[in-house]
């Protein structure tokens, strides 16, 4: 059966319907969000199940992963992250095209975890914006289903504005990541 | 006569004598302490004898001994014999974190990234490598992580409290 996203508020009457354009936009971003697997190691594996048939992240239109980042949308950052692969993973936030939305999934990611050690990142988000935490070591599939599910909440909810206001380009520059 | 430990230290003795510092055997494996300075020669020769034929670089590693002030940092060689399948352990001893030995690389082609992580984690100058630089580390770092005057945690965490973690 195939399942059809509702559509957005809006007025509706004999051949019209009305709405707002970010409705319209924010419901098609949320549900074409084109992954990007940032895969270091076991919460990567924990991926592979959710990308898999019994999970099935492909029920919420995520079903097309993308290996270059210039085409995603959505930047998956997965296990551990060593200080030496810091500059790859800010390297491959740049390469984004806006919008774009970070989700660091479980404790490595997140915080370093039980990695407390010299050679080791203590969270990505000492070097990128990050939208959406998952907790866990590793997280269940379901957990990380449920990060894409938040992020594309703010996808619907984000005003087509915001990624060109002030505060959006002063949070970049605190990253030093240069906004054009 | 068997090619053993006792032989391969008999031999050893005989042909460096007073380069060859002390040595033991412990869970088996015969382990000689050797001047530093006469590395290449005891190595090249273990490497081209007719009968020991010590042919295979196991590992090379360092450790570091804050406390023995003067040898603070081993260098140590694995050794092995394929044809006799034996094993010898050597350690040469430098004074300081920083001190110079001479490179393997002339020897076995494989010592070159196990003395680059040496080099990498602990300092130890290795002369006449190729191309003695970091291995493992990010290229910015400025220390070397494993010499024990540096803490293996990273020190930028601000959310550990160090009551709950018992230092």
């Amino acid at each position: 059966m195939v399942k059809l996203v509702e559509a957005p508020e809006g007025l509706e009457g004999q051949g019209f319907f009305a709405t707002s354009l970010d409705k319209v936009i924010g419901m098609a971003r949320a549900n074409s969000l084109w992954p990007l697997p940032f895969a270091t190691s076991c919460c990567g594996i924990e991926f592979m199940a959710t990308m898999a048939s019994n999970y099935d992240l492909a029920r919420f239109g995520s079903e097309r992963l993308s290996f270059s980042p210039r085409q995603a949308d959505l930047l998956m950052v997965m296990g551990t992250i060593a200080k030496k692969m810091g500059p790859v993973l800010k390297q491959v936030y740049d390469q984004m095209a806006e919008p774009k939305w970070v989700i660091s999934v479980g404790a490595c990611a997140s915080s370093g975890g039980i990695f407390d050690t010299y050679s080791v990142l203590q969270g990505i988000d000492r070097i990128i914006p990050v939208d959406v935490y998952v907790p866990g070591c590793p997280p269940r599939p379901e957990q990380i289903i449920e990060g894409v599910l938040k992020i594309q909440e703010l996808a619907r909810n984000e005003s087509l504005r915001r990624r060109n206001s002030d505060e959006y380009k002063k949070m970049l520059e605190s990253y030093h990541i240069q906004t054009s | 006569m068997a090619i053993d430990n006792a032989f391969a230290k008999q031999s050893i003795q005989e042909h460096f004598g007073s380069d060859l510092l002390g040595h033991e055997e412990p869970f088996g494996l015969l382990t000689i302490e050797i001047n530093p300075e006469k590395l290449i020669d005891i190595v090249g020769w273990l490497y081209n004898h007719p009968e020991l034929k010590m042919t295979y670089l196991t590992d090379l590693c360092a450790v570091h001994y804050p406390e023995q002030s003067g040898r603070e940092i081993a260098v140590v060689y694995h050794l092995h014999s394929l044809p006799n399948n034996l094993r010898v352990r050597l350690k040469a001893f430098l004074p300081v974190a920083g001190g110079h030995i001479a490179s393997l690389t002339g020897i076995f082609s494989g010592a070159n990234w196990m003395e680059r992580e040496t080099f990498d984690f602990y300092g130890v100058q290795f002369d006449g490598h190729p191309q003695l630089k970091r291995i493992l580390n990010m290229d910015e770092m400025d220390y070397h992580p494993l010499l024990k005057q540096y803490a293996l945690e990273d020190e930028t965490r601000e959310d550990k409290d160090d009551r709950f973690f018992g230092r």
